[in-house]
């Protein structure tokens, strides 16, 4: 790597253009992760599916994607002064992994709207801020519809209520009967908690976007009484459990390792919000939750392996939705928002690991993110038939 | 409406002086397309309580614009021109509330996949001001002063990362009474210097005994303020219909009153304090926030010469189970975190300092309070080296203004 790809000076983002600067961001990722993990560069490696295992794998196959969110930057997470926030990705997941280290999201940087294009393969234009369902069909519609899957077959964990609406679109053909079950861990412990938990701290933990407004529930969230019926977990170990962890997602990848014992859904969508404590403003809580966000990926990694239904046929998606704004573009205030549009918040990366996926290998063609539900399609077996990205042909 | 259809009296609510330049360009405005000008009414709205370098950057906006013909507003103009907006928009009252325009013009365009054109013409315009307006030399060079860790008693990490290779680093600093040596010196530039608004000291506690002098603002100096903010939030949130930009709209034209501020203060300064609260993210609730938004806003908008920021500890965030707790009690505070938010700060402090006029002279001193470690940036000093030498800061603050 050249001097001047090491460091993203202020000079020469101001000079270079998106397009320049995503290529930077994704080449950075690529030699780093040749120096530090040893892994290989993808593109020598076409030619062999590792996917072409056969009907009998594809039967048991589950699949979990993980957002990396909301909105890490490269200079704290795969740039070498932020390596250190990321040890378990870069000792334990990667060296295990594809990884794609360009992903553009080209749409709107508001992290349900971002998410709900994540699933849907198409770049949604919702008010980010509104509890309504996607326009278009999500994958978790797509996959129970054409592989006739019951409901327990596809469950999103979300930590934020403005999530609650993410299981399944508005749209005719498909909708509520095929959506995803949703589970929104901070809004059952509200409800358990019987609302004790009073104070804008709270407030400023449950949407960081607007630190100061909680946006209200709404739709067909999480009855309390499936708490004990489906994740066999009464009230008060739930609350006692809650009173062991340290942040949301924390309790999400609790829930999350509940679903995979009770019900071991074929189709796990969840999403990490920690990350997006950096909207207060405070570097270090930022920092923090990237680092816990690093070892609960790892912690939900091994969980897979430890899992009878899912050791061995388990494909793992981790992405982050998008960035956080450069230091350098002087219309946003650094990482604190993902306001301005920049290469920055736009650029972001991908690994896939697990059953069927080339271990070590480096992809850095630019991709987008609203390729991931249509890949997820040919990987599954259903017809991702309204997204607008296209398969990536590295994971086929 | 469209800006053709601009007349005097619809500016009957601005205030005396924004009603006046308004007034005068009337005839300008009218050839400008409606999704540039509510961004200039925002700054013409508020003309009456801007900082006089912001009043000097609208006029010589004006002036320039006014001197263009018609085809220069065009080629000038083309890119924004070129944006197209729905007719709910321009249907919007963007004459007396260009803020909430504004706002809804932003979820408009990312909803149409325009936001990075206009992105694109927004920085281009920019640019192309900033390079065709003139630029008065300073009375002296800029200097930017942070001072982070105050009640750290050890940190055994890296500090100023990000600064080092603009600067030096010192690591042998007498720190003796350095927060009143660093205030007694911007005192001293206030008085060399008397630039109104010029001279600032922003505090993210109690402020330290300082001159009249320095245009001050502190986070403790607020407490009332971001109490009375912070109870108009808890009764908003509760209505029915309320989200977050709701919330934010509601919060937008808040006056120093609607806080409980003093009406006998600085009605400049007052409104500048109220959007810190209103406008910024976090700024209400973490005191490192507040610090950091504060330099920001201040640099931006006054362009002072002199700037000191010093950094408090800020209260720590709640686990979950201190959230599932009803108890309130005093709060906790974070030293260790609130140094690393303020060594991030720092870095911002320097680049928001680095955009602004003279920046090649300008210079830079970050220092971690009651410690011996500093970074100082300046036209004279070496970068990406580290000093051994015993130095106070007195001399220290002499080789940075040098």
């Amino acid at each position: 790597m050249s001097p001047t790809e090491k460091q993203m000076t202020l000079r020469n983002l101001k000079t270079a253009s998106p397009r320049e600067i995503a290529r930077q961001l994704s080449r950075s990722r690529r030699d780093f992760l040749r120096d530090a993990a040893g892994v290989a560069l993808g593109g020598s490696l076409l030619g062999a599916s590792p996917f072409l295992r056969g009907e009998k794998a594809a039967k048991k196959r589950k699949v979990i994607v993980v957002t990396f969110g909301g909105g890490a930057r490269d200079q704290e997470t795969f740039a070498p002064e932020g390596q250190q926030n990321i040890p378990h990705l870069m000792r334990e997941l990667i060296p295990q992994s594809s990884f794609f280290t360009q992903v553009v999201n080209q749409g709107i940087l508001g992290h349900y709207v971002a998410t709900a294009s994540l699933a849907t393969g198409v770049y949604e234009t919702f008010n980010n801020f509104s509890t309504v369902p996607p326009e278009h069909p999500t994958v978790f519609e797509y996959f129970r519809k054409d592989l006739r899957r019951p409901p327990s077959d596809a469950w999103v964990v979300a930590p934020s209520n403005g999530f609650n609406r993410i299981g399944g679109s508005d749209c005719r053909s498909y909708g509520p009967g095929v959506s995803a079950r949703v589970v929104l861990p901070k809004h059952l412990l509200s409800v358990a908690g019987s609302g004790s938990s009073a104070g804008y701290e709270h407030l400023l933990r449950d949407n960081y976007e607007t630190p100061l407004h909680t946006p209200p529930i709404g739709g067909g969230e999480f009855e309390l009484q499936q708490l004990e019926m489906i994740l066999k977990l009464s009230v008060d170990d739930f609350m006692a459990y809650a009173r062991t962890v340290s942040s949301p997602d924390e309790l999400s990848m609790f829930i999350v390792k509940r679903l995979m014992q009770q019900e071991s859904p074929s189709l796990l969508w969840v999403t990490m919000h920690d990350i997006d404590i950096a909207h207060s403003g405070a570097y270090s809580l930022y920092i923090d939750a990237i680092q816990r966000t690093d070892r609960l990926c790892a912690e939900l990694w091994k969980t897979v392996q430890s899992e009878p239904e899912y050791a061995g046929n388990t494909t793992m998606f981790i992405l982050p939705d998008f960035g956080r704004d450069a230091d350098a573009d002087a219309g946003g205030n650094g990482f604190q928002h993902h306001r301005t549009g920049d290469a920055a918040s736009r650029t972001t990366w991908m690994m896939a690991l697990g059953a069927g996926v080339r271990q070590g290998a480096v992809y850095d063609r630019p991709m987008q993110s609203i390729d991931l539900v249509p890949s997820l399609g040919a990987l599954m077996g259903f017809s991702a038939a309204q997204a607008q990205g296209r398969p990536i042909a590295e994971l086929l | 409406m469209l800006p053709i259809q601009l007349k005097s009296e619809l500016f009957a609510a601005y205030p005396p002086q924004a009603r006046s330049l308004a007034e005068a360009h009337i005839a300008l405005m009218r050839q400008l397309p409606i999704s540039f000008l509510p961004s200039l009414l925002r700054e013409v709205i508020d003309y009456d309580f801007k900082f006089p370098a912001e009043q000097r950057a609208i006029d010589k906006e004006f002036a320039l614009l006014s001197s263009f013909s018609e085809s220069q507003i065009q080629q000038w103009f083309q890119p924004f021109a070129s944006i197209s907006l729905s007719q709910k928009l321009m249907e919007l009252n963007w004459v007396d509330r260009p803020v909430q325009f504004l706002e809804q013009q932003s979820a408009y365009l990312w909803s149409t996949h325009q936001m990075d054109a206009f992105r694109k013409a927004a920085t281009e315009y920019g640019d192309r001001l900033s390079s065709a307006v003139s630029t008065e030399p300073l009375p002296a060079r800029r200097i930017g002063i942070a001072i982070v860790g105050q009640g750290v008693a050890a940190y055994d990490g890296p500090l100023f990362a990000n600064l080092r290779k603009h600067g030096t680093y010192f690591e042998q600093v007498k720190p003796d009474h350095g927060v009143q040596v660093l205030l007694e010196a911007a005192a001293a530039r206030a008085k060399a210097f008397p630039v109104p608004y010029g001279h600032w000291y922003i505090d993210g506690g109690a402020p330290a005994e300082h001159s009249p002098l320095l245009t001050s603002v502190s986070y403790q100096g607020l407490e009332q303020a971001r109490n009375a903010l912070l109870k108009r939030v808890d009764t908003q949130i509760n209505r029915p219909g309320m989200g977050p930009e709701e919330l934010r709209s509601s919060m937008a034209p808040l006056s120093p009153s609607d806080l409980g501020m003093n009406a006998a203060g600085d009605p400049v300064l007052d409104r500048f304090q109220v959007k810190l609260l209103t406008e910024g993210s976090g700024t209400q609730i973490f005191s490192t926030t507040f610090v950091q938004w504060t330099a920001r806003e201040a640099l931006r908008r006054a362009q002072p010469l002199t700037l000191v920021a010093r950094f408090a500890a800020r209260q720590r965030q709640k686990p979950m189970n201190e959230m599932l707790s009803a108890s309130r009690g005093t709060a906790e505070l974070d030293f260790v975190g609130s140094l690393v938010d303020a060594d991030m700060s720092s870095y911002y402090h320097w680049l928001n300092q680095q955009r602004l006029a003279g920046a090649d002279q300008s210079g830079f001193l970050a220092w971690f309070e009651g410690h011996g470690q500093a970074l100082a940036i300046a036209p004279g000093l070496p970068r990406g080296t580290t000093s051994k030498t015993a130095i106070d800061l007195e001399q220290l603050l002499a080789l940075t203004v040098s």
